[in-house]
């Protein structure tokens, strides 16, 4: 599809998207069917406007379609009767509806109206903790964020029958479990961290993956990003959104002096700071300020902070690594995990030295010993603490264990570099 | 909506003192006083052990029969209980304030579509 036909339709479609399936749902009492509905509206628009044109009301046009593919299917099926009857009661007569010029006339006053905080309730749908998170980032992209399914497989690699699949099983829980649609508000702080981690997996896999050059993934990343802007608009007086929205931010800033001009990693070390973005820097420490106000730190305020530190850095020398490491050992009280603990282990060996981050190094042995980044900061030590030969015994185990083809070349260079 | 809460034992509840199980019991009974008031509960049982289970197994035609659990695991089913609530986190709600602990799948019971 052309380049620009999506944008438009992006800024159409992918906002009404979430509120019409969450709508639906509420008026059906059938997210699988809303869904589905929607879905089939979004792929009609897909292969329609780019040459039609947009609609003049493009949101009306949705949701009129929406509501005819619902009947459609109610049609095909024989249990649809009772649902069938509530979308012919509603104003807009169903059958003759083609017309787009019908479409925009009736506007949006047929049908259930959204209420504003109908795709933040659809987004908790979509993150149920009852779901797999393979699930629930589909169902995510899909149902609130309104990609095809065609789009959502692009994006992560896979076949389009993968994303159907999992697609269906997701919803096939979510109807015979009878997963509600409501908003959790006796159960926020347990549920909220899903919802969270959902958005920034959405982010990382569309920015720091390996194929993160790839205009699909930037979709995910701009989905991820609107969607946690969501939540801090609807949720404004909880912290951890606005954490996660400032830390999304601050990566975007440095995204420029991310790659070289051939595509290579650039390690922050090694990064033309002159090229990060200083408004998306201030903007986002703003975004942190907001949230410390709120008074209740969390894991992505944390790591938000981090970031901040670095972004508000000139150079690599300069930074101020005591802060960083109690930086971490704060994040590690909320997340106490290996990767954590290997992040903290560069900025203690800024203090303390290489030795010292080796010795602790140990511990993390057995937990990370799959994982490339872990022999590849453990050969960046070596390498700092003088011992060349097993720094390059680090590098080949990354190397082995690296599937990534920039972080590949990053560790084969530093294998081939003269010590 | 029905669902059926499995109560599954682990090493943790299977190596409580009697005091702790005296104690355990005693909240148990409360909380299954309590729900089956209310219509949450409509009925379940305690299991007698994993050692005591027979398994009759079917296959193409021919019936054996053996003695022990389905599966042999640490991890055992040790009652059930029928509970019929409005949604999937009305269940996981009463799974989770379960006294005895240890591990509750959460199974919705098939309905019938009629007509």
């Amino acid at each position: 599809m052309a380049d620009g036909a999506r944008l438009k339709i992006d800024a159409t479609f992918r906002h009404e998207a979430g509120r019409l399936v969450g709508a639906l749902t509420r008026f059906l009492g059938d997210f699988d069917l809303a869904e589905e509905a929607v879905q089939d509206a979004l792929v009609e628009a897909v292969a329609r406007w780019p040459a039609e044109g947009i609609p003049e009301r493009p949101a009306a046009w949705l949701q009129v379609t929406a509501r005819n593919r619902a009947i459609d299917r109610l049609r095909r099926e024989a249990k649809g009767r009772e649902k069938l009857a509530m979308l012919a009661a509603d104003q807009l007569g169903g059958a003759d509806l083609a017309g787009e010029a019908a479409t925009a006339a009736a506007g949006t006053a047929a049908m259930p109206q959204a209420e504003p905080d109908e795709r933040l309730r659809l987004l908790f749908l979509c993150c149920h903790p009852a779901l797999s998170a393979d699930s629930q980032v589909t169902l995510t992209l899909r149902a609130v964020a309104g990609l095809t399914t065609a789009e959502i497989a692009s994006a992560y690699l896979t076949s389009e029958a993968t994303v159907t699949q999992r697609i269906t099983r997701a919803k096939r829980k979510v109807a015979a479990a009878r997963i509600p649609y409501r908003m959790p508000d006796d159960q926020l702080p347990q549920r909220l961290p899903a919802v969270l981690a959902v958005l920034y997996l959405m982010f990382n896999e569309g920015y720091l993956s390996s194929h993160a050059d790839e205009p699909e993934r930037r979709w995910l990343q701009q989905e991820a990003e609107e969607l946690a802007e969501l939540l801090t608009r609807l949720m404004p007086r909880e912290p951890e959104p606005l954490g996660l929205l400032a830390l999304m931010r601050l990566h975007l800033a440095r995204s420029r002096a991310r790659f070289d001009d051939a595509g290579g990693i650039v390690l922050l070390r090694d990064q033309d700071r002159t090229r990060w973005d200083t408004a998306a820097i201030a903007g986002g420490i703003r975004l942190l300020r907001r949230a410390a106000s709120l008074g209740r730190p969390g894991p992505y305020q944390v790591q938000a902070a981090i970031l901040a530190v670095h972004a508000e850095t000139t150079s690599w020398a300069a930074t101020d690594w005591p802060q960083i490491v109690a930086l971490y050992d704060l994040l590690l009280r909320h997340e106490d995990t290996p990767v954590v603990r290997l992040n903290r282990l560069i900025a203690l060996a800024a203090v303390q030295g290489p030795q010292a981050a080796l010795n602790e190094m140990k511990a993390l042995d057995g937990a990370l010993a799959g994982y490339h980044l872990f022999h590849a900061t453990r050969a960046e030590l070596l390498r700092a603490a003088g011992r060349y030969p097993d720094a390059a015994a680090a590098d080949r185990r990354a190397l082995r264990l690296a599937s990534s083809p920039a972080e590949r070349a990053l560790i084969s260079s530093r294998l081939a570099a003269p010590h | 909506m029905k669902y059926l809460l499995m109560f599954v034992s682990t090493e943790e509840t299977n190596s409580r003192s009697e005091a702790e199980i005296g104690e355990i019991s005693g909240k148990i009974g409360q909380w299954w006083g309590e729900h089956a008031a209310a219509g949450r509960i409509l009925n379940g049982e305690q299991l007698d052990g994993p050692d005591t289970a027979t398994t009759v197994r079917h296959d193409h035609g021919s019936v054996s029969i053996v003695d022990g659990p389905f599966i042999e695991a640490k991890e055992q089913i040790g009652g059930y209980g029928l509970i019929d609530v409005e949604n999937l986190d009305a269940a996981l709600e009463l799974a989770k304030s379960w006294p005895w602990g240890g591990v509750v799948e959460v199974r919705p019971v098939l309905e019938m579509q009629m007509g």
